[in-house]
């Protein structure tokens, strides 16, 4: 496990500075290769964060599909609250709720918290063991099964096809 | 390195056209974040409309000005730093505006009078998990 | 035409900028003023894109990339100073 941790560390930071500096040169490669090598090594011979990424092409076809529906899903959201701030009448409904995944490894877990905040109008605020407290800016439903059939099930299916 | 970014090129001027037009989202996107900001009652929906309705103002227009940069691809590197960017707005966005929220919850300021539910209150008054603090 | 579209641009950032800044100094408790400062960031970075388009010049993205760098720290140091744990 700590190989590939290591090795998954080491493509991004690598990928990082290819970017930056957008050339192909041997040296830039060189220096690229050795520096990504010591920071991996320095920052991620503890780390266990990347152990739970599958390196197959399904993970890899799943993480497409789920890249393009959570767009979807920021565009929408931000169509839905941009009506609500400009209408003269401010219609908000907020509240929090609860609501339960049955996601088990961390990873999973944090892309589906950080997902559910980067789409406006819901707001992870606490998760503690299954359940997540979302500050939602409509609440539609305030029941526990209900608010995860709309919040999180759209997210849940692929994160489940890629990290389960 | 002249500041002359206007030059001919029908192919190129489309695509300067659709980077402009994103841009004008992005930055429009930014305007509605910020009307947000002010018009809100309190301090959990204006981080909803504030900091999270600027990601997508924001990614919209980085794009924009990657694609109006285009005449200049060639001299230096402007593609790289822009996806540099946008991803990193997109990693650090949540990360910030979720650690002011539970901030805001730490210190107890109080929801708005339209608030409905408070299901997290709930479980701290029923014991089901203890009060969010610093670890 | 384009260099008109640019400008409109501009002009829509910097009301927003001053919509931010209206939260920064009204704002009841700090984590307002917090979070109009993150406003006010990220407009900041979309200006300095834009600067760089008209001069022309890459480098002005890597003073975007360090200020974005720059304020989600304070961001966080803020909010951990508020909670209590600094």
């Amino acid at each position: 496990m700590k190989i590939k941790n290591l090795s998954v560390s080491f493509v991004i930071i690598m990928a990082a500075w290819l970017l930056l500096n957008w050339s192909f040169k041997a040296e830039i490669i060189v220096v690229g290769l050795v520096l990504s090598l010591l920071l991996s090594l320095l920052f991620c011979s503890k780390c266990q964060l990347f152990s739970e990424i599958k390196l197959t092409p399904k993970a890899f076809f799943y993480t497409l599909i789920y890249i393009f529906v959570f767009l979807i899903e920021l565009i929408k959201a931000n169509i839905d609250v941009t009506k609500r701030i400009l209408s003269p009448t401010l219609p908000i409904n907020p509240g929090v709720v609860k609501v339960e995944t049955t996601l088990n490894s961390k990873m999973a877990r944090l892309i589906l918290a950080n997902s559910i905040t980067l789409t406006p109008g819901t707001f992870t605020i606490e998760i503690h063991e299954n359940a997540l407290y979302i500050h939602w800016i409509d609440v539609k439903y305030s029941d526990v099964n209900q608010a995860t059939e709309i919040l999180v099930r759209k997210f849940e299916t692929y994160l489940k096809e890629i990290y389960d | 390195m002249s500041p002359d970014i206007f030059k001919e090129g029908f192919r190129m001027e489309i695509i300067q056209y659709l980077g402009g037009a994103l841009l004008i989202m992005g930055s429009l996107s930014l305007l509605i974040a910020s009307i947000g900001l002010i018009r809100m009652p309190d301090v959990y929906n204006r981080v909803q409309t504030g900091t999270k309705a600027s990601t997508l103002g924001a990614i919209l227009s980085f794009l924009g000005i990657g694609l109006l940069s285009i005449e200049n691809w060639s001299e230096s590197n402007w593609i790289g730093r822009v996806i540099i960017l946008i991803i990193f707005i997109i990693i650090t966005n949540p990360v910030s505006s979720h650690i002011l929220m539970r901030a805001a919850y730490v210190m107890k300021i109080p929801f708005t009078k339209d608030t409905k539910v408070d299901k997290l209150k709930e479980d701290i008054d029923n014991k089901v998990l203890e009060e969010p603090k610093d670890e | 035409m384009i260099k008109y579209l640019i400008l409109i641009a501009v002009v829509i950032l910097l009301m927003s900028l001053l919509g931010g800044l209206y939260r920064f100094f009204k704002g009841p408790s700090l984590v307002d003023k917090v979070v109009a400062f993150d406003s006010i960031t990220v407009n900041s970075l979309v200006l300095i894109g834009v600067m760089a388009l008209l001069t022309g010049r890459a480098i002005y993205f890597d003073v975007a990339i360090v200020y974005g760098l720059l304020s989600f720290l304070g961001v966080i140091v803020v909010a951990r100073y508020i909670q209590g744990g600094l």
